[in-house]
């Protein structure tokens, strides 16, 4: 039988049809129909012929800014590596590669990510759509600057490649632009050489937010810095923090603070994951400050001391623990977080942290760090402080952060698209002025009738 | 690199043909990826390559054309140290009832082509002294089902004639023969297809336990998702008067 006879091979997931889907903090679970295209030219085609669709990568944004309102495609198919040339260390991938793909493959090789999020579990589609920031956003910037270019789909069709050079509008507002300029197939990512898998940290201890915030600010030049909050504790101690100073470590400092490491160790899969049905009531007030205790006095056992850190607990903490999400339970929760502009930072976030605490059901630690500029027009980051905490749902929730939203409007700030499931409208527009730009953008491309997800819906972008 | 061991993948463009290649590729053997869609095997190579630092070799192969099977393998450059044949098609169980040529389809594709491709790599290794084969089968070859009984007859054949394979290369010397039954695994041929989860392993579970049958732990005979030997033997034990009646 000649080959041209044969039935094509099954390339099958046409349609598994009308689903329920959620992102990481199980609020809101919303109906789409679930596209998965195995190769890029698929996902062209299905992107050619729907509209109210959206591109998702790993389901790693909280709430439902990757969720289609009609179709919402699944980037993971397009999960392959292109090319890495080590004379100029730029790598090719598709869009559903994540950071943990490409660090399991070139960490060993001397390589990393300059800007890595808080999970390696996110995908590089999804990291450029967010414009996610790393713990060196304030001396390095985001995601974008390690970015060389990418394709992306229109969704008539279209396949037009963006850089700097080429396209540059249409690669800004893809930095930050949530998917909604047309679907990334794939990206040239800069990486980084390092000599080591290891950092050198500095722990710091700080009283409170004042403290927090000097300390941060007199260490600018760190390369990575973060604050670790616990957001329970009160009155002189409010906003009590470890903050944590790092620097990628070269041979030289392993050879004199730990010539007994390997450079490159191997890393151990995690196995911890949390039951499908964590009981809610574990998570109190009592349970909680226990817990934000002992990690304060183990983290100010090492101050004044260099310590070196593999890369992985340092950048992400939470990775080790799979699916910590299901800890809030079936309502989800929502993380919250926000950026106040340096001049209004203090006093705005002592008074968010104060309310926070008053009401006492913030998750464990929130996290407290530094910002530059952003990289596009709709890029979440700007100069000032971004604070993060988690929210167990529960009746009283949204009220209480429209409360906190309204500190952060007055205050020139501005909410995380990936981030957010529930902020209103007027909250949105008054935090991104460079929303006209998308805007435009969506309507030149023919995005603006084609693409939606149900966050671009809720805020009217 | 001499001493460099070598493996062939026949179905490179497929989702466990790619995590298998990946798996070896990892540890340093170089790899070449057969495929009659060249676009997805170059497309999987690429990425073994990139990830894994090794040159990946892809090689233009339709097993239906099984005239051309043995002039194939002896035009391989190498001769590679382990052949993994992964080439399979489910199919579309209603319409193999009514369109016998699309049923023969899955017949030649499942049991036909693979068998006369693996008997020249048996005749190739056996005159060098050397070699594993290894080949991809399915628990739906253990009984057969009212839902896949073209494909699940197809793969009793292909394990049956890896059985074969086995028996008469074991008195031969140092040809091995591993037969592996994936269950449910999450891949294209499966991607429109509700799977329960507890017996549903990703393609890199398969690889890893190819890997593991073939270089460091060897065995015959392997159930990818363990569970599944022992689903398939109670399925195996059912007296036909009582599985008829089921719908499993």
């Amino acid at each position: 039988m000649p080959a041209a006879a044969l039935p094509k091979r099954a390339t099958a997931p046409s349609n598994p049809g009308e689903t329920r889907l959620s992102g990481w903090g199980n609020y809101p679970k919303l109906s789409t129909e679930l596209l998965a295209p195995q190769t890029p030219g698929d996902a062209r085609g299905q992107l050619l012929a729907r509209s109210g669709v959206i591109a998702r990568g790993a389901g790693r944004a909280y709430g439902d800014a990757a969720i289609g309102t009609q179709a919402t495609i699944s980037s993971r198919g397009l999960n392959r590596m292109r090319s890495f040339d080590a004379a100029t260390a730029q790598l090719t991938v598709e869009a559903g590669v994540t950071i943990a793909d490409i660090l399991a493959a070139f960490e060993p090789r001397g390589f990393f990510l300059k800007v890595v999020p808080g999970t390696k579990f996110v995908t590089v589609g999804g990291a450029i759509a967010a414009d996610v920031h790393g713990k060196n956003h304030h001396r390095d910037g985001g995601f974008g600057t390690i970015v060389c270019s990418f394709r992306l789909a229109l969704p008539g069709g279209e396949i037009v490649s963006c850089s700097r050079s080429e396209n540059a509008a249409l690669f800004a507002a893809t930095l930050g632009g949530m998917g909604l300029t047309g679907m990334i197939l794939d990206a040239t990512l800069q990486l980084l050489p390092i000599e080591t898998a290891w950092l050198r940290q500095d722990t710091r201890v700080a009283g409170n937010l004042d403290a927090a915030i000097d300390q941060l600010e007199s260490n600018a030049s760190s390369t990575y810095s973060v604050a670790w909050i616990d957001c329970l504790a009160r009155g002189a101690a409010l906003g009590r923090s470890l903050v944590y100073l790092a620097e990628h470590a070269t041979r030289r400092d392993m050879e004199m603070l730990r010539p007994d490491l390997e450079a490159f160790p191997s890393l151990r899969a995690s196995r911890l994951s949390v039951p499908e049905l964590f009981p809610g009531w574990l998570l109190n007030r009592t349970s909680m400050r226990a817990f934000n205790e002992l990690y304060f006095r183990r983290g100010a056992a090492h101050q004044g001391k260099q310590r070196l850190v593999h890369w992985h607990p340092y950048f992400f903490p939470l990775d080790a623990i799979s699916d910590w999400n299901r800890i809030y339970g079936r309502r989800g929760f929502v993380q919250y977080q926000c950026v106040i502009p340096l001049k209004h930072a203090r006093r705005v976030l002592a008074d968010i942290l104060d309310r926070v605490s008053r009401r006492g059901d913030a998750s464990f630690l929130a996290v407290l760090k530094q910002l530059g500029d952003g990289g596009g027009p709709m890029s979440f980051p700007l100069r000032g402080y971004t604070l993060t905490m988690d929210f167990p749902i529960s009746d009283t929730l949204f009220a209480f952060l429209d409360e906190l939203d309204a500190l952060v409007v007055d205050a020139g700030g501005r909410l995380y698209l990936a981030k957010d499931a529930r902020q209103s409208r007027a909250t949105f527009e008054s935090g991104y002025p460079g929303l006209a730009a998308l805007r435009d953008i969506r309507q030149q491309t023919g995005a603006a009738t084609r693409l939606a997800s149900h966050l671009s819906a809720r805020l009217g972008i | 690199m001499t001493g460099t061991k070598s493996i062939l993948v026949i179905g490179g463009s497929s989702d466990i043909g790619h995590a298998t290649a990946l798996r070896y590729a990892k540890e340093g053997w170089r790899v070449t990826l057969a495929a009659r869609d060249l676009e997805a095997a170059q497309r999987n190579a690429d990425d073994i390559g990139t990830r894994s630092g090794v040159e990946i070799t892809v090689q233009s192969i339709d097993v239906l054309q099984t005239g051309q099977l043995a002039g194939f393998v002896a035009g391989l450059p190498v001769l590679p140290d382990t052949v993994v044949c992964v080439v399979g098609e489910l199919g579309d169980q209603q319409r193999a009832e009514t369109d016998p040529e699309f049923a023969t389809t899955i017949i030649r594709t499942n049991f036909e082509a693979p068998s006369l491709l693996l008997e020249q790599f048996a005749q190739a290794f056996a005159a060098r002294g050397s070699g594993t084969i290894v080949g991809v089968s399915s628990v739906a070859g253990d009984r057969g089902r009212a839902s896949n009984y073209y494909y699940g007859a197809a793969k009793a054949g292909f394990t049956q004639f890896l059985s074969g394979l086995r028996n008469r290369l074991a008195l031969a010397g140092k040809v091995r023969v591993v037969t592996v039954k994936p269950g449910f695994v999450r891949t294209k041929m499966t991607a429109h297809m509700k799977l329960p989860a507890p017996l549903t392993v990703e393609p890199d579970r398969v690889a890893e336990d190819i890997y593991r049958a073939d270089v460091t732990r060897p065995r015959d005979v392997i159930y990818v998702a363990r569970r599944f030997w022992l689903v398939m033997t109670i399925i195996c034990a059912l007296p036909e008067a009582i599985f008829k009646r089921m719908r499993i």
